[in-house]
């Protein structure tokens, strides 16, 4: 708690002249408004009786009355202004330091935690932040020195009254207190029951094909209407006891106002000591006096669900950060293609051992092979050798220097990669292609395009090269996809290149495609492949094999048989029926 | 006088809500759509006539307190008389004590009926999107269609309690208040009458000059959260580009135009408090001063114009209920016209005659299909064109082709989702549409390319096909889809909960009973629609053998990419944008059918 306030004040921080405006407003708007009753008050105290008007006090009070509304009106808008101000710069700082985060963090970050919880993060709980805090300024401040403001103009006209609101003052609390603790229960089943529907809602809908395959409708509206009226009596539970706090609340009002002009006439009749202007002063601010208190309750759920949100983020910005590239690091510039492993230690956690003393030495032009079952890490390789994570002892050396004193980006513009996740942005087809190199000419693109074989399919698309990719590619096939991103590759010309097969569904005659691109690019070029076809693994210098994350056979395909060890038994279970 | 003041600072929340109303509906037709929903209340005929009624009591009763305060003032203090004050005392805590039980009355029947309104259209909902037919389905996307069994539902829920709460007592505090000042003087009450229309317009304006900004603040978010979102999923390729700065530079563009608009748009929309307040108390200094003039020709008394000031916040007060109430039923009449739309959707699938079918022929060929056409739409070229082929018991078909040539759209015709357009198709011999859904769904079974368990238990999950098969039933046909071994292996083995989506499988051992699942009491034809993708080599071969040696009685139907998955099937088809272009063998294909050959010399290693 102390900790989360403590991050926030600095982002708080650079606008304190923005908070200690919006304070001033605020005091000034809230006092200036509420004196406009004690005017009002006082302008019907000079109407007397028949024949017994005081016009000239009158006129002198309702000028005052527009007066002060028209400087009250202006600081209502400053407040409102220097708030929203503060609060959308606050937000814009945080959700800038958090994005940039997301390129600081090691990979190991979002290769664990779920992209949908980071995304929650910068989006829904930055939100969360935001209108906490806007809240918390606008409305829970105004509110607060509302409810001393009112008590001390209160007191100014009349302690005894006064006392009296403050006596009463409890009812209320305790009032919205009741109410809200027993809608909360209820509310809490209902979500739990509305949960628990919207899910089998979606479970059903989203496979309504199946459903209707197996004949289950019946069976499923019977289990859909059990928990449908389950949810009707927490439903209507929770809808009355919410629905009850505005009666309540007009209720005690009722009484609270009552009660004022009650006892305010009492006293003018018996003692004197109070005017009839006066008295509806008193009227104004009791009818006020308890919707400050409300509003207080409101924004502190509010407040809560930001702190909530905001332990979330910082958590978040705490993460701990990519190591920075050494001072002295180097770029390469004529990389011949050598890479050399010594004495390779890897695991992704302290408990389990992976890679242990690996070596491997592979010259320029060479082909290297990573076979091995489904889940048996053999993209591990691809993450050291980008240094997309960090070995735990020993070196990756390329061209003989280690790769911590290369520069990170340097390093990784030797390699073309292309995943078998192929990813795209919202875009165009040309700017998918010239990521890597963006003041490509067109006919550059359409050169890499054509090299990948994907012109032909580019070309029939109705707006070509200028079609706009949709979110994560979703109008073109996995093959296409993959297709583009070998002409990004294709398009900057790597020394070094790093490819996964496909094993997914792709259509017979892309995948001949794709392996022809592949060939091509490979030529005269390092290359390690995450191999799933007979072909490439045959025609690879050297074969790594994983198990369980670990590298236990090395070697050519020969070599390999001879060895009869796990290779040979995956060759005959996995390979020979293909 | 600021009781508004409070109230209006939700009028802002209110001012923006109605922006987005105005963004993302028409705000049209909403009555129609409305009044189409409302045999849903049928059942609430009491809740819905006595709810408004206790309503309106309430707000009779608040329209009286002020005007007892002003007789307290008037007669109690002129005339000294403490007896009177407590006795008006007396008065209105027990009217506020009546006002209160009936709002409680009202608030009762207004949760009963708006959540039973709610249950049934819900209950009626899901009934009826259980009764579309594929077709149906393909035209509206589920998660649109989970928004209006939740969202949308909930949304009228709340239209229809407003209704109740609100739709009487709102507009009668309004005119109540301005006649009562009526009432009380002509002349004064021309004051609110001004006014109300003065606090419309300034809302609307001030609506109307942000809406543009709101809708760019909504698509710059939108924006954020896409780059958020691919800079997440693409992170190595970012990096294996190292295009991170750029990336920054894109976002902090969005970012800081974000801010940029709701900072300016805000300076706008923030004036509608200070606005709304200037002309409350330059209506209030007009009250007192004409006030002031009645008092002294003796038309009106002190107490009275504290009564009209009064008045005055009420009508303000009321005002933004009603603009409130106008906000949720927008919101509600765009619920209710999707809603609508869904029960409007009409089954197109022939009810597959839902009498006991008659007697049929039982033809030895237990599938036939003779140059059938069919497309999704009416307008559209054809999906499937000119199809023919027949089969005979225990016999395997297989279908191969690329993706987008047809291959589940032919096995949805096949099991009758889908209605053919042209030609015939026939089981046993007899017209398909002669079956009803009853027998058609017991001669199949079906093994979805996506395998999907529910949630439930593993024996749940194998009763789908025949809630009664038995316990050996389900052991014969977990053993031949190679699943019985793991699932011996669970603690619980049969009784084994299964989590939504079978999430707590591994894709292999989902598909295995999903493919076990449809063995259940023995279909007579199998569907395989491209299913054993996540089955590792192993697996793969004993499950082919096992549906060869202990399924002989049942007709297959294996949908493949791979020819090595089909090579043994009695007959393959080969699709190709909807064209049969090959029918045959195996063997005979490779011959006769180019694009097959193809496809085989590029999956030989």
């Amino acid at each position: 708690m102390k900790d989360i306030l403590k991050n926030f004040l600095k982002y708080l921080k650079p606008y304190k002249l923005h908070l200690g405006l919006s304070v001033i407003f605020v005091i000034s708007s809230i006092s200036l408004s509420l004196f406009s009753p004690i005017l009002i008050g006082d302008a019907i105290d000079f109407i007397i009786d028949t024949g017994n008007v005081n016009f000239s006090e009158i006129s002198k009070t309702l000028i005052k009355l527009i007066f002060l509304s028209l400087i009250a009106s202006m600081f209502q808008w400053l407040t409102t202004v220097s708030i929203n101000t503060l609060t959308y710069n606050v937000t814009k700082d945080i959700r800038e330091q958090a994005f940039k985060k997301i390129h600081l963090l090691p990979l190991k970050y979002s290769d664990s935690v779920a992209h949908g919880d980071t995304i929650n993060r910068i989006i829904n709980d930055i939100d969360a932040i935001s209108d906490g805090l806007h809240q918390a300024l606008l409305h829970f401040f105004t509110s607060l020195i509302t409810i001393i403001v009112t008590l001390i103009f209160m007191a100014s006209l009349n302690i005894v009254i006064t006392f009296i609101v403050i006596l009463l003052t409890p009812l209320s609390i305790f009032t919205s207190y009741f109410i809200s603790k027993h809608s909360y229960k209820s509310f809490r089943k209902q979500l739990n029951t509305q949960g628990e529907l919207s899910g089998y809602i979606t479970e059903m809908l989203s496979n309504q094909k199946v459903v209707k395959a197996f004949g289950y409708e019946n069976r499923a509206i019977k289990h859909f209407q059990n928990i449908n009226s389950t949810l009707y009596d927490s439903g209507v539970k929770a809808q009355f006891y919410s629905s009850l706090s505005n009666p309540a609340t007009r209720f005690i009002n009722t009484i609270i106002y009552t009660v004022v002009g009650v006892v305010g006439s009492l006293m003018l009749i018996l003692h004197g000591n109070i005017s009839i202007g006066e008295i509806t002063s008193f009227l104004t601010y009791s009818n006020q006096y308890t919707k400050p208190f409300n509003e207080i309750s409101a924004v502190l759920t509010q407040v809560q669900s930001a702190f909530v949100s905001a332990k979330r983020v910082f958590a978040f910005l705490s993460e701990e950060n990519e190591i920075k590239d050494l001072p002295n690091a180097v770029e390469i510039e004529n990389c011949n293609g050598s890479v050399d492993l010594n004495n390779v230690y890897f695991s992704y956690s302290p408990t389990t051992k992976l890679i242990e003393n690996f070596n491997l030495s592979v010259q320029p032009g060479q082909r290297v092979a990573i076979v091995g079952p489904t889940g048996s890490g053999k993209t591990t390789l691809i993450n050291l050798l980008m240094r997309f994570y960090d070995v735990n002892h020993g070196s990756i050396k390329i061209n003989n220097i280690p790769i911590q004193n290369i520069k990170r980006n340097n390093l990784r513009s030797l390699y073309g990669m292309v995943l078998q996740d192929t990813w795209l942005f919202t875009g165009t087809i040309a700017e998918n292609i010239s990521y890597g190199k963006a003041n490509a000419s067109f006919d550059e693109i359409k050169y890499a395009a054509t090299q990948a074989y994907a012109h032909n399919f580019i070309n029939r698309l109705p707006n070509g090269y200028k079609t706009i990719i949709t979110e994560d590619g979703g109008n073109l096939s996995q093959g296409e996809k993959q297709l583009i991103s070998i002409a990004r590759i294709m398009l900057i010309n790597p020394p070094m290149l790093i490819l996964d097969e496909a094993t997914s569904n792709i259509d017979a005659i892309t995948e001949l495609e794709i392996q022809k691109a592949f060939k091509k690019m490979m030529k005269g070029k390092t290359s390690f492949i995450v191999a799933h076809r007979l072909s490439t693994i045959r025609e690879a210098d050297i074969i790594l094999v994983m198990n369980n994350g670990n590298i236990i056979e090395k070697g050519s395909h020969v070599e390999l048989l001879k060895q009869n060890g796990f290779y040979a038994k995956l060759y005959k279970t996995q390979f020979l029926n293909q | 006088m600021d009781l508004y003041k409070f109230t209006f600072q939700n009028c802002e929340l209110i001012c923006y809500n109605l922006i987005i109303i105005i963004i993302k509906s028409k705000l049209r037709s909403g009555i129609y759509n409305m009044v189409k929903l409302a045999k849903y209340l049928n059942g609430y005929k009491k809740q819905v006539i006595l709810g408004p009624i206790f309503k309106l009591i309430e707000a009779i009763f608040e329209l009286i307190i002020p005007l007892m305060m002003a007789n307290i003032i008037d007669i109690g203090i002129k005339n000294s008389d403490s007896q009177y004050i407590l006795h008006m005392l007396g008065m209105m805590i027990l009217i506020g004590i009546i006002g209160l039980i009936s709002a409680i009355l009202g608030q009762f029947y207004a949760a009963k009926a708006s959540q039973g309104f709610g249950t049934a259209v819900r209950n009626s909902l899901f009934c009826h999107i259980n009764e579309l037919s594929f077709t149906d389905l393909d035209s509206i996307n589920t998660s649109s269609l989970i928004t209006r069994m939740t969202n949308d539902i909930n949304q009228l829920q709340v239209a229809v309690s407003m209704l109740i709460r609100l739709v009487i007592r709102a507009p009668f505090l309004i005119l109540g208040s301005i006649f009562m000042a009526m009432s009380i003087n002509i002349t004064i009450s021309l004051i609110f009458i001004a006014t109300a229309p003065i606090i419309g317009i300034t809302i609307f304006f001030i609506t109307k000059i942000t809406v543009p900004y709101f809708k760019k603040i909504q698509n710059t978010l939108d924006k954020i959260s896409l780059i958020v979102k691919e800079n997440l999923s693409g992170i190595r390729v970012i990096r294996a580009f190292s295009k991170q700065e750029a990336e920054i530079n894109k976002f902090l563009e969005s970012n800081n135009l974000l801010a940029q608009t709701a900072i300016n748009v805000n300076k706008i929309s923030a004036l509608l408090n200070p606005a709304t307040y200037l002309i409350i108390n330059l209506a209030i200094t007009c009250i007192i001063w004409v006030g002031a003039e009645k008092a002294f020709i003796g038309d009106i008394n002190q107490g009275t114009i504290i009564a009209l000031v009064n008045y005055m916040t009420q009508i303000l007060l009321s005002l933004i209920v009603v603009a409130n109430v106008v906000i949720i039923f927008t919101k509600a009449s765009a619920s209710a016209s999707r809603i609508n739309a869904t029960f409007e959707l009409s089954s197109s699938l022939e009810p597959h005659n839902s009498n006991p079918s008659v007697q049929k022929n039982k033809s030895n060929k237990i599938i036939e299909f003779k140059d059938v056409s069919f497309c999704y739409d009416k307008d559209c070229d054809s999906s499937l064109n000119n199809i023919t082929f027949s089969l005979h018991k225990g016999e395997t078909l297989g279908i191969i082709g690329g993706t987008g040539s047809g291959k589940s759209t032919l096995i949805q015709l096949i099991s009758g989702f889908y209605k053919k357009n042209h030609g015939d198709i026939l089981i046993y011999g007899n017209d398909i549409n002669s079956y009803n859904e009853q027998e058609l769904r017991k001669i199949f079974g079906f093994v979805p390319q996506k395998a999907v368990l529910f949630s439930g238990t593993i024996l749940d999950n194998m009763r789908w096909r025949d809630p009664n098969s038995k316990y050996e039933d389900i052991k014969k046909a977990l053993d031949i889809a190679q699943a019985s071994e793991f699932v011996e292996k669970l603690p619980l083995k049969y009784n084994t909960k299964v989590e939504q989506g079978g999430k707590n499988f591994s894709g292999g051992q989902r598909q295995r009973l999903t493919i076990a699942r449809a063995l259940v009491s023995e279909p007579e034809i199998l569907i395989l629609d491209d299913s054993s993708s996540a089955l590792d080599a192993q697996t793969d071969s004993l499950l082919s053998q096992a549906l060869i040696n202990q399924c002989q009685k049942i007709t297959k139907i294996i949908i493949s990419q791979k020819c090595s998955s089909i090579a043994h099937a009695d007959k393959i088809i080969v699709l190709d944008n909807g064209i049969q272009i090959g029918y045959g063998t195996h063997d005979s294909l490779l011959k006769s059918c180019p694009t097959y050959e193809k496809i085989f010399e590029s999956q030989k290693v």
